[in-house]
């Protein structure tokens, strides 16, 4: 219980405390703290659990969700502080707009962790609208006219992808309801899963494409992917770093309890070939949008796109080994990308812009930054001994003995965006130094955490998370 | 069936009329009039939601889309829109005639999807959902088919509408009230109060097309 309550009033708290403090150094400080508590809490949530209610569940399925949510949030408040003392420094923030970038951050992450621990399908959907708004204003805090763009941008479709979603939430009701009986157990979704064998399988299929659709905008799974590069762009990098390393998970995870309440009704269409077309689909497409990019941030923006088309492609395989995979490669590039984005963040702050050509010799000029830069992208593109490559490794082999030919094309897209990483990032970390050389004052034990956890788990998967994920992928169907 | 089911099936159909009247306003005037005329049959079918499935609850949802949706929400974007001295036309994309059928299809879609997997459900609840997705459906054609700013919010109004009209159709569905707030707050909370203002701040126009003249990668 305390678990619980540490990981979601934490953060509300938090976020109530930081909307009233002005002094920059105590409220980068207090939101530290509050994201360790929260990360504490979710720690002990994988000891102790508390029984599901109508409300809110805890199983081993989301407390891998919420582990991972809760560090990755921590790491990016301590490399906030630094981040937004620089541009509190150069004037980009003023002390109001830090209050309500503070408050905002923290009601992100109960958003977020809401959303997760939600076992009602209607409390996660507006957990997740919450989690859409919070980060909607904090895109648009520069308020340049690229910001107010791409906020507008990602506005218009999130608030889409979430109406869509919620007309899905209500068909799933509408199906559960002649089974389950009218009021709120027909929206709570360990009932539902218990009686999933009596729901009407074609409206179960009706309601899979409206939350497909729905919560397949928030991923980002291409062709509805055209918020994600612009909001990854323009907004503070640490909220590029939660975009990528949390709220995609989040509307992941949504997409995975509606397919395994679609596993469970009989009749229902399966719901693993849709996912591998847009899975497919966003893979490919990212791979050769990654060539055209000259933004820094908007690239590693579709190396995300990139890579969650690779991890929805791995549940749409499904099996055992395929959502293994597909779990592992969740993990890694929540990790990774948040480090990327971690390092990516400081090179733009030093440099002063986020224009590729006009950045170079990044490792001659600030090895420590560039060599974390470039230790990242040798991860993200899949290149061993990095966690990256176990876990495409593993997506790659388990479904080239179910089906060669998919095999084959994830094979294509992965070398595609390989070649495109390989290319920006010999150009940035290496030859002539570009840009400004001053010394630069980062965070770098966020940075070097994550690429540490991703080496070990390139290394050696320690048994019992092993067990773990093995267990996760078996209860996914 | 019967009287009940009548007056549901006629509001619900009066909203999709409503919807299809949006989508050849050429002036954003008229177009928020009739914005704020399908809030006001959406609160009234709601409360005959309520009235028919005894559910006091829901005359929450229904005084919430009568005073916010069909009366507060019009009257802002009246006051911006005048404020933006943006009453000239507005430009559809694509012309009047292609998207009035594109409507018309998208509503016989809507019916030919809904009503057959629909057949369990109660008749009041299955008209209502099939003619909700109509009104969605609309809605997403007006934001795509329009590049003003406040167009597109008014689209996405619509989409509301038919998802409130939706939920409240499902028999005995927990949540309504909070949901509908919870979208209140969604429109409230970003179209009012933050985004046309810096938009107008920056561009003096909202035109979105304006806006993507600043894309970030242009050299």
């Amino acid at each position: 219980m305390i678990g619980l309550a540490g990981v979601l009033l934490a953060p509300l708290v938090g976020a109530a405390v930081l909307a009233f403090l002005t002094a920059y150094r105590l409220s980068a400080r207090i939101n530290v703290a509050v994201s360790a508590v929260a990360f504490a809490s979710a720690l002990l949530l994988l000891v102790e659990r508390p029984a599901p209610g109508r409300f809110l569940l805890v199983d081993d399925l989301n407390v891998v969700f919420i582990v991972l949510g809760t560090f990755v949030g921590l790491t990016t408040s301590v490399f906030s502080a630094s981040y937004i003392g620089h541009e509190l420094a150069t004037g980009r923030l003023t002390l109001p707009y830090l209050r309500f970038y503070h408050a905002m951050f923290q009601l992100m992450a109960f958003g977020m962790n809401l959303a997760l621990a939600a076992n009602n399908i209607g409390l996660m959907w507006v957990a997740v609208e919450l989690a859409t708004l919070t980060t909607v204003v904090m895109v648009g805090i520069y308020r340049t006219h690229q910001a107010i763009e791409a906020a507008w941008k990602y506005f218009i479709l999130g608030s889409v992808g979430i109406a869509l979603a919620l007309f899905g939430t209500i068909l799933v009701y509408l199906a559960a309801r002649p089974v389950v009986g009218p009021g709120i157990d027909g929206m709570v979704w360990t009932v539902l899963i218990a009686h999933a064998h009596g729901f009407d399988a074609a409206l179960m299929n009706v309601a899979f494409v409206f939350l497909l659709l729905g919560y397949g905008t928030k991923v980002g799974l291409a062709p509805m992917h055209a918020w994600l590069p612009d909001a990854h762009a323009e907004g503070p990098t640490p909220i590029s770093a939660v975009l990528s390393g949390l709220l995609l998970n989040v509307a992941l995870y949504a997409l995975l309890r509606f397919k395994m309440l679609m596993a469970a009704t009989p009749g229902a269409i399966a719901p693993g070939p849709l996912m591998i077309v847009l899975g497919l689909v966003s893979l490919i497409f990212a791979g050769f949008m990654l060539y055209r990019r000259r933004d820094i941030k908007r690239m590693f923006a579709y190396s995300s796109i990139e890579h969650m088309g690779i991890v929805v492609f791995a549940f749409g395989m499904a099996g055992p080994l395929g959502n293994f995979a597909g779990l592992l490669q969740m993990a890694m590039h929540s990790l990774t990308k948040s480090a990327i984005f971690f390092s990516v963040g400081h090179v733009a702050q030093v440099k002063g812009t986020q224009r590729i050509a006009e950045i170079g010799g990044l490792t001659e000029t600030h090895p420590l930054l560039g060599w974390a830069l470039v230790g990242g992208v040798v991860a993200i593109a899949g290149l061993p001994p990095f966690g990256v490559f176990t876990s495409e490794f593993l997506v790659v082999s388990s479904s080239f003995a179910r089906q060669p030919v998919l095999a084959v094309l994830v094979v294509l897209g992965l070398l595609v965006s390989f070649g495109a990483l390989l290319l920006r990032i010999s150009a940035i970390a290496f030859g002539e130094p570009r840009g400004a050389v001053e010394p630069v004052r980062a965070s770098f034990v966020p940075i070097y955490a994550h690429l540490a956890l991703v080496l070990i788990a390139g290394v050696w998967l320690p048994g019992p998370l092993v067990r773990w994920f093995q267990h996760v992928a078996a209860l996914l169907g | 069936m019967g009287f009940s089911f009548d007056v549901a099936h006629m509001l619900a159909g009066l909203m999709v009329l409503a919807g299809l009247m949006m989508l050849y306003q050429d002036r954003l005037y008229p177009l928020l009039h009739v914005l704020a005329l399908q809030a006001g049959l959406l609160a009234f079918s709601v409360a005959w939601q309520a009235h028919l499935q005894a559910a006091p609850h829901l005359y929450i949802t229904a005084v919430i889309a009568l005073l916010f949706k069909a009366a507060f929400i019009p009257w802002a974007l009246r006051r911006m829109v005048f404020r933006l001295g943006i009453h000239r036309e507005i430009e559809p994309v694509v012309g009047i005639g292609p998207t009035m059928l594109a409507g018309m299809g998208l509503v016989a879609l809507s019916l030919e999807v809904m009503l057959p997997v629909t057949a369990q459900a109660d008749p009041v609840a299955r008209q209502d959902i099939a003619l909700a997705l109509s009104i969605v459906l609309i809605g997403l054609l007006l934001m795509v088919s329009r590049r003003n700013a406040v167009s597109q919010v008014v689209g996405f109004l619509a989409i509301d509408n038919g998802i409130s009209l939706a939920a409240t159709g499902a028999q005995g569905m927990p949540l309504v009230v909070e949901i509908s707030v919870a979208f209140s707050i969604l429109v409230a909370f970003i179209v009012i109060g933050v985004f046309l203002f810096r938009i107008r701040e920056r561009f003096d126009t909202v035109d979105v097309a304006a806006l993507h003249r600043f894309r970030g990668e242009q050299p």
